[in-house]
């Protein structure tokens, strides 16, 4: 590195602490410790460098902060990701600068397509050195510009403890998402007189939290006149903590409930209205109940083309109700019929006085046929089916384990198959799809819900993505079950290749692949392999029931595809199964 | 259909690449985009041209208000506004057409600004109508060089933008 650090003025800078109650002279270092513990942040999960240097010295000292070390800053990000997602609090990454920040970024897009609270603190050149592309240097701010909800280049020391609560309050409120602050070195290292500030000052950001009540009489008299409700419930739902008022409206108004990938949780999966998962790899009964809707109910979504197909084709004939917190998420995708900006959980709370009790009559059994007629299955007679472990995982886990996923087919699956009962149990990257999130997501979520059981699934693809995290988990001692369905192939792609490029499979077979439970062993985890039904049933109740982490390879049938299917283009009654 | 948008922004560095790169990255075409202090100095006032039909705008307008930077979006194409630009023109302007050039000037009630051997700079400020007029004036001369402002823009009489509030929606 060119610049000398000023250890010695930093150093004895520290040694000033206190000059009175009210005037504590410290370093943006140690204040920045401060304001997390005002923020009452316990859990920090980062990796050090030249550039942060002195926010982890200030670390040194810290009591009432946990930092965990990563093995890389993706999985820090990830983890706290996890952590935000199972425990509804805010995540807390550090990372040095250059290539510490750069290692966030596919991290930060997860968080930020899901929305979810978590705050990065990266490291700096100096600001004297900012701009000449000095050593480790990456415009940060600028990177992450459109893949944050904010964030802050701070130059002026005095500001960084109003900055970190900006960033607090902004992560967490309104529609949340990931708020990166970037530190130069000489500010982090710099001396503060240091307070906390009360509040928050932003002019320019006032989320809407309470729907318009003309527009919620309206949605109510909708409500009346349809014959033919469906809700879609998605993870705004599940933010909100809008899941008993969920309940209670579908109950009363008799309506059955979709959910996309990330409202999965947001109602209870063994609830008989619940119509499983809608959109591509959705079931049958929630497309096609939502294509013969005449009123439809968005809650907390965002009409992703994951979930609606073919705009065009998108429940024509129903009128749409679209409640979300985000303003610019509504008429985006999807024209509502009526729109309603607010948080789900008081807008349903103030709509569920004004709705009257409806009786399911028809639709109901209409919605009943759908299900008799089109359900979700799988060929039970032949081969060893990833369907099935699922299933198997569901029922023996009776939908009390918090369910970490990486991305691709045994996403789906795991989606399909689960039966999530509560709110905050599915962890999965849904709106960036990202490769590697669920091994260290699974870290974040078991530190923060250490009373849970927490399985991860995997897939042998993503799993080799984030794989040294396992030296992470090992060393937090985490209790997580660990099951890799593992079809020795990009089983998405090339599913996609199958339907799209005419089974000209291109770069999907792994040429090697690790031996999965041996490379537990390596790390002292117990380590299973299974390739027919009869050994996983074998297994799998003691791999769930023993002390500690296990891995369990499931070599499962690689020539499964994920059903229904809606192809490009098509309508969502239109999925091949 | 062409808008022109005032937007009031917290005077920071960075916004400007923020409002800019929204515009790319949801592909939204700035025609223009005019930015300076206001009359409060931790504000600044831009004045955006953005082509596309109502959804477009309904997009850009929503997404500009989620910056949190972004105190206030109005949309005052509809709206009794003044606008104004100005542009300098450098032309061609041999002594024998120079009368010519300098009435065709004074029509305009532009100014000429500068006075070279061969050249002439005129200086324009008008709404759209007046400098397209102007310049196809001045183009049989030969036009060297042109730069314009791009367009600022304001409500007729009481009316502000004021910096109070992002308006709810
Ligand atoms: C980081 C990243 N790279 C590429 C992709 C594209 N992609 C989506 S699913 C998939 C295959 C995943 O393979 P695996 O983890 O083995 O899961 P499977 O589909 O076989 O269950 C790929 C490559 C992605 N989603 N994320
Ligand atoms: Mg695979």
């Amino acid at each position: 590195m060119r610049e000398p650090f000023l250890w010695v003025e930093y150093r004895v800078a520290s040694k000033l602490e206190y000059l009175g109650e009210c005037c504590l002279v410290i370093t943006v270092g140690e204040a920045l410790i401060r304001c997390l513990e005002k923020e009452g942040v316990e859990l920090v999960f980062g990796y050090p460098g030249g550039a942060i240097l002195p926010v982890y010295d200030a670390l040194y000292n810290a009591k009432k902060i946990k930092h965990v070390l990563v093995r890389h800053e993706q999985g820090a990000v990830h983890a706290a990701n996890g952590y935000a997602r199972a425990t509804g609090r805010v995540g807390v990454c550090f990372a040095t600068s250059g290539p510490g920040a750069t290692n966030l970024v596919s991290g930060i897009a997860t968080a930020y397509m899901d929305s979810i609270p978590v705050v990065l603190f990266t490291g700096q050149v100096p600001t004297s050195q900012v701009g000449t592309d000095a050593f480790q240097e990456v415009d940060i701010t600028g990177i992450t510009m459109p893949i944050t909800k904010h964030n802050f280049l701070v130059k002026e020391p005095a500001t960084v403890p109003a900055v970190v609560k900006k960033a607090f309050y902004l992560a967490r409120s309104g529609r949340p998402g990931p708020v990166l602050i970037d530190l130069p070195r000489d500010v982090s290292s710099a001396v503060i007189r240091f307070s906390y500030p009360e509040k928050v000052e932003l002019k320019g950001y006032k989320p809407t939290y309470r729907g318009h009540p003309t527009q919620i009489a309206q949605a109510a008299k909708l409500i009346a006149k349809a014959n033919r409700p469906v809700i879609l419930a998605g993870g705004g739902v599940v933010s909100s903590g809008a899941t008993p008022e969920l309940v209670k409206l579908a109950e009363t108004i008799a309506a059955p409930v979709a959910c996309t990938l990330m409202g999965l949780g947001g109602f209870p999966g063994d609830h008989p209205f619940f119509l499983g998962m809608a959109g591509l790899h959705g079931t049958r009964y929630a497309n096609l109940a939502i294509t013969n809707a005449d009123l439809l109910i968005g809650l907390g979504v965002r009409f992703a083309d994951r979930v609606t197909g073919s705009p065009a084709r998108f429940a024509p004939h129903a009128q749409i109700i679209h409640v979300d917190i985000d303003p610019a998420e509504i008429g985006k995708n999807v024209k509502p019929y009526l729109p309603i900006v607010g948080d789900v959980k008081q807008v349903l709370e103030a709509l569920l006085p004004q709705v009257v009790k409806r009786e399911g009559g028809e639709w109901l059994e209409t919605i009943a046929g759908y299900k008799r007629d089109f359900p979700l299955t799988y060929n039970r007679e032949e081969g060893f089916k990833p369907q099935y472990v699922i299933e198997r995982l569901s029922s023996l886990t009776g939908g009390e384990s918090i369910v970490v996923t990486d991305v691709g087919q045994h996403q789906m699956w795991v989606a399909q198959y689960y039966c999530f009962k509560y709110p905050r149990t599915l962890v999965t990257s849904g709106g960036l799809g990202c490769m590697g999130y669920g091994l260290p997501a699974a870290i974040g979520v078991k530190l923060g819900r250490p009373e849970k059981q927490v399985l991860l699934v995997s897939g042998d693809g993503s799993f080799q993505m984030m794989m040294p995290e396992l030296g992470t988990l090992v060393e937090q001692g985490l209790d997580v079950k660990i099951f890799i369905l593992n079809n020795r192939r990009l089983g998405m792609v090339r599913q996609l290749q199958e339907f799209y490029c005419d089974k000209r499979y291109s770069a999907v077979d792994f040429g090697f692949c690790p031996d999965f439970a041996a490379l537990a062993g390596v790390y002292g985890i117990a380590g299973y392999t299974v390739e027919t039904a009869a050994q996983f049933d074998g297994v799998v109740e003691d791999a769930l029931a023993r002390e500690g982490p296990v891995l369990v390879n499931c070599l499962i049938d690689p020539g499964e595809n994920v059903l229904p299917m809606v192809l490009a283009g098509r309508g969502l009654d239109e999925a091949v199964s | 259909m062409r808008h022109t948008l005032a937007v009031l922004v917290e005077n920071n560095p960075g916004v400007l690449a923020r409002v800019a790169g929204l515009f790319r990255r949801r592909g939204f075409n700035i025609e223009s985009l005019t930015v300076g202090e206001t009359e409060d100095p931790a504000v600044s006032r831009m004045t955006i041209v953005v082509e596309g039909d109502d959804r477009v705008l309904e997009q850009v307008t929503k997404q500009l208000r989620k910056l949190i930077e972004v105190l206030k979006v109005q949309d005052i194409t509809k709206e009794e506004h003044v606008d104004r630009e100005l542009v300098l023109v450098k032309v061609n302007a041999e002594p024998a057409r120079r009368a010519e050039i300098i009435q065709i000037v004074e029509i305009f009630r532009a100014h000429i600004v500068d006075i070279g051997r061969k050249t002439l700079i005129v200086e324009v400020t008008g709404d759209e109508g007046k400098v397209r007029a102007l310049v196809n004036a001045l183009e049989p001369f030969g036009i060297r060089e042109l730069v314009r402002t791009g367009k600022v823009a304001m409500l007729r009489g009481t009316k502000d933008i004021a910096t109070n509030s992002k308006e709810a929606e």
